[in-house]
Formats: structure tokens, C-alpha cells, sequence
């Protein structure tokens, strides 16, 4: 598991920085969204992968005995999914405006020429 | 000592937002509730600066979950300063934006977006828990999002993809940086984190880490490379707004960066060469890019980047003189830079235009308005005994002393060209006569005294703030003296927030 999740990250990273340093759009855009989610399998992954160990604690204990399921990653890692969907939510509509405005996909018409380059 | 009562500047802002969401259409009440709202933010903000320099570190456990498992709020004497000059700069925005605003920037709720954007800054200064900080950085780039697009001209939406993609990039690195921190440590609480990061077995994975934080909090404090975001977005939203964030958003990057770098990991000398290198770099990529640059807000901009690298270069000598050159400059900067885009919205009130080829002549219209002005400038340059003199001795003294010649030189070097580029503008706008072949538009002098009063009140409240710190920098050292002990040894922090 924690091999597949490790290739899975690998390939999401490369993915996600491969997109953003593309000229398109929408490209930087889906590239945030992978590094955004590969960030978050990452998160998980360090938290040490526990299998069917929930962090309940018996009732004659004080203290836990055997190893069991971090509960602070996921709780991470939902806290960055909700950040992430308002942020990308944002682009989305930020980029289909720019799009809108200037009719072009390309980020390298973003920029308008300033008045004092010419 | 635990006191709950310094969550109040967050709180006061977000009271101040909510109520205006109520009031969404009632420009007027906006406004009131507006300035309302950052007064007692400011009386707080004073309250807890009083009583932190007068007494000890002051903690708040969140939901009364004991630190290091709950999330903690901590008010030493280097939070409490930023919350005091964060909140003194957002009275002064606040102020200004009643008249300097426009009415539909206003309908679209500017005022609430701004009071949440103030909150977020007083919340990412006085957290103790390092993933808390994240959220906070978020609620900051989700509101400094809206307020750039807000408007939605042209050049603010080009600005804004920048700024947006460069900033989730950030926040990602940031994130990653967390999640491995976490793994290897077990624990997001920054002062445990100082005691549990020095016990890895493996320490080149921490610098690894540091090397995440020094990527995510260099974008956000605009570190070269990547910092030519900054000069091609603020340059586009009103003033008032482009204040807020020249003066306050790239100096949370670096509050993180110093509170980070001196708690959870010590530089090492590898470290602290990249720092003082990327320092060097961003001074001169900064004045270079200043120097040829018409626009007055793009040059403050490019100004920005120059004089963060002023600060960052202090962080990487990481002595206890060059921590007091950097924090005090710190200080300084927050209340100059955002003087300086008040100013640039002022002589676009006047003038109409940004562009110094078509300005002049602003002397002999207002000669007690540019009396003002000059009183800034002078102390951006740094001419004694204004604010930007003090921090620049010790920055030169602890440079020397540690033997870094080029970092002297690009500081030498980074103000002679700000003492050009500001005679320039100086001579530009204010001396030269006013162009005869294109009118300019004056919409400042058919302002009536009282709207006139709160435009030029907030440059009065900032630049007497300069002064007060120019002339008064005994005080001043004295504070980043202590600032200095607290970030070098962090063992009083530790105590306040674990009670060990």
C-alpha cells in the first residue's frame, strides 16, 4: 500500500509540475489541482498507514496500547481538500473571465504591453 | 500566563465583517462600521502590546485543549508588535478607502472582504500552531483574491492570475513541508515542534523540510526568484487596496519565515548562505528593476522586493544585532510602504495619472500635501534621523561583523538607488511644472474639506507613526532588543506555551 501510494504521489507531482509549467490555462490549472492532491496523499502517507486500528480508546484504559490509526493527518488533509475546492473554485472563475476578456487560452497574452516599454 | 483576551483583534475584525455582510447595500453604514471596527481593533491591538511589553508572554488555548494537542494563540512581544502596526495600517486603510474606493467596489462588498483579509494577518501573527498557520495564509490569499480582481478591469485580472497561481504554488509548498514535518515529528504545535525537530535521527530530511518552508514563505514574501508576481499585480487595484498589500501581506511571509527560522529550525551554514544570497539577489533585482520603472506604483512595487531583501539578509546572518537591524526595518517598512501606495492614490486623485512622464507641478498646487509626502520619502530613503536610518546601522554593523561584504554592498548599493529613484520621482512629480499640452483631471480639489480630510488624514496618521519611531527609535530598540532575545532564545516561549 504504502509503495502504490509513493508511485501515485511521484506521478501526481510530475504530472502536476509538467501542467503548470505549460503555457495553457487551463493546464496551470489542473497542474495546482495535482500538486494540491498529491500534497494531501502525502500528508496521509506520513501519518503512518494503520489498517482497521481505529483511535478509540477501551473504557478500563488511559492510555492507548497498541498501535492505532493517527486521526490528525485526515483531519489535515480534509481541512486542505475544503481550502483547496475554495481556492480552485476561485480560479475557475477567475480564469474563464480572463478567458472571457482576452479570447485566448495562452498565459503568455496576459500581458498587456505597459505604456512605458514602448 | 493564559489570558484570552488576545484573540480580540482577530475577533474585532471578524464582528466588523459580519455586521457588514448584513448591511451588504448601505455604502454609508459600510463605511462607519468600517472605521469603527479598526478603531477598537487598534485600541486592542494597543492594549495587548501594553501589556505584553509590561508583562510576559500571554497564551490562549483553543476550546481549552491543552497545548501541544489543541491549537494555541500566543502573544509574545514580536506577534504583538505586528498585530499593533497591522492594525494601525488597517485604521489608515480604512480610512482612506471611505473616499478613495469606488461606490460599486463597495456593493461588491470591499469593506467586509478587506475587514476579513485583516483578520486573517492578526491570526497567521499570533497562532502557535504551525497548520493553523496555514489556514490563516489561506484566509489571507482567499480575501487578497477577491479584493485584486474586485473591479474586474483588465490588467487586474491578468495581475491576479499571477498572483493566484504563484500563491496556491506557495501554499502547496508550504502544505507539503507541513505534512513531512508532521510525519517525522508527530506534533504541528510550534513550540513542541522546537523541542521534537532537534531529537530526528535523521536531520537531512529536516533540512529538506526547511527548504520547503524557505520555497513556500519566499514566494510569499516575494524572494527572488520567484518574486515578479508582486510587481505585475499591485501595480492594478485601487490604492487603497495595493496599500494593504504592499504594506502588510508580503511582511507575513516574513514574520512566518523569522518564526519558523528561529523556532523550529536553527539554520544551519548552509542555510544561512542561501539566505543571504537569495537576499542579495532580491535587493538588487528589486532596485534594478526600480530604477527603470515610470509608473509610481510599479516602482514602489519593485521598491517592495528591494527592501524585503534588507529584511530576509538580516534573518540569514542571524545574529542578535542583525535581527534587530532586520525587525526594526520591519517595523519601519509596514507603516512606510503603506504610506507610499496612500500617496500613490492620493496623487492619482489629483492628477489623474500614475505615469511620471505626464506629473508635475504637485509643489506649487499643495505645498503642505507634498510637505507630507516628502517627510515618507525622505524616510524611505532613510535620511537621519527618519525611521529608515536606524535599522540600516545595525544591518550594516552586523554584516560587517560577520564578514559579508556583498551583502554590505547590495545594502550600499540598494540605497543609493532608492535615494535616486525617489529624487527622481521627487523632481518628476513635485517640482517639475505641470505639463500645459495634456489637462490633467483634478477630482481632489471638487472633494469637499471633509472628504478631502479623511484622504489626507491616514498618509497624516502614518507618516507622524514614522516619525514617532524615527525620533523616538531609543524606545524602539529597546522592543526589537527584546525581540531579539525572544527569537534567539526561544526557551520563555516554550514555557509560556507547554508550561515547561
Amino acid at each position: 500500500m504504502e509503495l502504490l501510494l509513493v508511485l501515485l504521489i511521484g506521478v501526481l507531482y510530475s504530472a502536476g509540475v509538467y501542467l503548470i509549467l505549460r503555457r495553457s490555462m487551463v493546464r496551470l490549472l489542473l497542474g495546482i489541482m495535482l500538486l494540491g492532491n498529491a500534497t494531501n496523499l502525502l500528508i496521509f502517507l506520513f501519518g503512518n498507514i494503520t489498517k482497521g486500528k481505529p483511535p478509540i480508546i477501551k473504557a478500563d484504559l488511559k492510555v492507548f496500547e497498541e498501535i492505532y490509526a493517527d486521526p490528525v493527518p485526515q483531519a489535515l488533509i480534509l481541512t486542505a481538500i475544503v481550502i483547496s475546492f475554495g481556492l480552485t473554485s476561485f480560479a475557475i472563475v477567475l480564469l474563464k473571465r480572463v478567458y472571457a476578456l482576452i479570447n485566448s487560452d495562452d498565459l503568455d497574452d496576459l500581458n498587456t504591453p505597459e505604456e512605458e516599454d514602448l | 500566563m493564559i489570558d484570552n483576551h488576545i484573540i480580540a483583534p482577530i475577533l474585532i475584525h471578524l464582528f466588523t465583517a459580519i455586521i457588514q455582510l448584513a448591511c451588504w447595500s448601505k455604502t454609508i453604514t459600510q463605511r462607519v462600521l468600517s472605521i469603527a471596527g479598526a478603531t477598537s481593533g487598534f485600541a486592542f491591538s494597543f492594549a495587548l502590546f501594553i501589556k505584553v511589553y509590561n508583562g510576559e508572554i500571554l497564551t490562549m488555548n483553543a476550546a481549552n485543549w491543552e497545548a501541544p494537542f489543541g491549537i494555541v494563540f500566543v502573544a509574545d512581544l514580536f506577534s504583538s508588535t505586528l498585530v499593533l502596526l497591522t492594525s494601525i495600517a488597517a485604521l489608515a486603510v480604512s480610512i482612506f478607502s471611505s473616499v478613495g474606493v469606488g461606490k460599486a467596489r463597495m456593493l461588491y462588498g470591499y469593506f467586509p472582504i478587506f475587514h476579513f483579509l485583516i483578520m486573517g494577518l492578526n491570526g497567521a501573527f499570533l497562532t502557535g500552531d504551525i497548520f493553523n498557520l496555514y489556514v490563516w495564509f489561506e484566509v489571507i490569499i482567499i480575501a487578497s483574491f477577491v479584493l485584486l480582481t474586485l473591479g474586474g478591469r483588465k490588467e487586474q485580472l491578468e495581475g491576479a492570475v499571477k498572483y493566484m497561481a504563484l500563491n496556491i504554488l506557495a501554499s502547496t509548498f508550504f502544505l507539503t513541508g507541513i505534512g513531512i514535518l508532521y510525519g517525522i515529528t508527530g506534533t504541528l504545535n510550534m513550540a513542541d515542534l522546537s523541542l521534537k525537530v532537534p531529537l530526528v535521527e535523521d536531520q537531512s530530511i529536516v533540512n529538506l523540510t526547511a527548504m520547503f518552508f524557505i520555497i513556500g514563505f519566499g514566494i510569499k514574501s516575494a524572494v527572488f526568484p520567484l518574486y515578479f508576481w508582486l510587481p505585475s499585480s499591485y501595480h492594478t487595484p485601487p490604492s487603497a487596496v495595493a496599500a494593504t498589500f504592499g504594506g502588510l501581506l508580503t511582511k507575513v511571509g516574513l514574520y512566518a519565515m523569522f518564526r519558523v527560522f528561529t523556532l523550529i529550525f536553527i539554520p544551519n551554514e548552509f542555510m544561512r548562505t542561501v539566505l543571504i544570497v537569495l537576499a542579495i539577489l532580491t535587493i538588487l533585482t528589486g532596485a534594478f528593476g526600480a530604477l527603470v520603472k515610470l509608473d509610481i506604483r510599479r516602482l514602489f512595487s519593485y521598491l517592495i522586493v528591494c527592501h524585503i531583501g534588507f529584511i530576509v539578509g538580516g534573518l540569514g546572518l542571524y545574529t542578535k544585532i542583525a535581527f534587530m537591524g532586520a525587525i526594526f526595518y520591519l517595523i519601519h517598512d509596514i507603516m512606510v510602504k503603506t504610506n507610499l501606495f496612500l500617496i500613490s492614490g492620493l496623487i492619482r486623485q489629483m492628477r489623474g495619472t500614475l505615469d511620471t512622464p505626464k506629473l508635475g507641478g504637485l509643489y506649487s498646487e499643495y505645498p503642505k500635501i507634498s510637505l507630507l509626502m516628502a517627510l515618507v520619502l525622505f524616510s524611505l530613503v532613510g535620511i537621519p534621523p527618519l525611521s529608515g536610518f536606524w535599522p540600516k546601522i545595525y544591518l550594516f554593523e552586523a554584516s560587517f561583523n560577520a564578514n559579508s561584504y556583498f551583502f554590505i554592498a547590495s545594502l550600499i548599493l540598494a540605497s543609493f538607488i532608492t535615494l535616486y529613484v525617489i529624487a527622481k520621482l521627487w523632481a518628476e512629480v513635485f517640482w517639475k511644472e505641470a505639463s500645459r499640452t495634456e489637462p490633467l483631471s483634478d477630482s481632489f480639489k471638487e472633494l469637499d474639506i471633509f472628504r478631502k480630510t479623511l484622504l489626507v488624514l491616514p498618509v497624516g496618521i502614518l507618516a507622524a507613526g514614522t516619525l514617532f519611531i524615527g525620533l523616538n527609535a531609543e524606545f524602539i530598540i529597546q522592543v526589537v532588543d527584546r525581540i531579539s532575545n525572544e527569537l534567539l532564545d526561544t526557551s520563555p516561549y516554550i514555557k509560556a506555551v507547554l508550561g515547561k
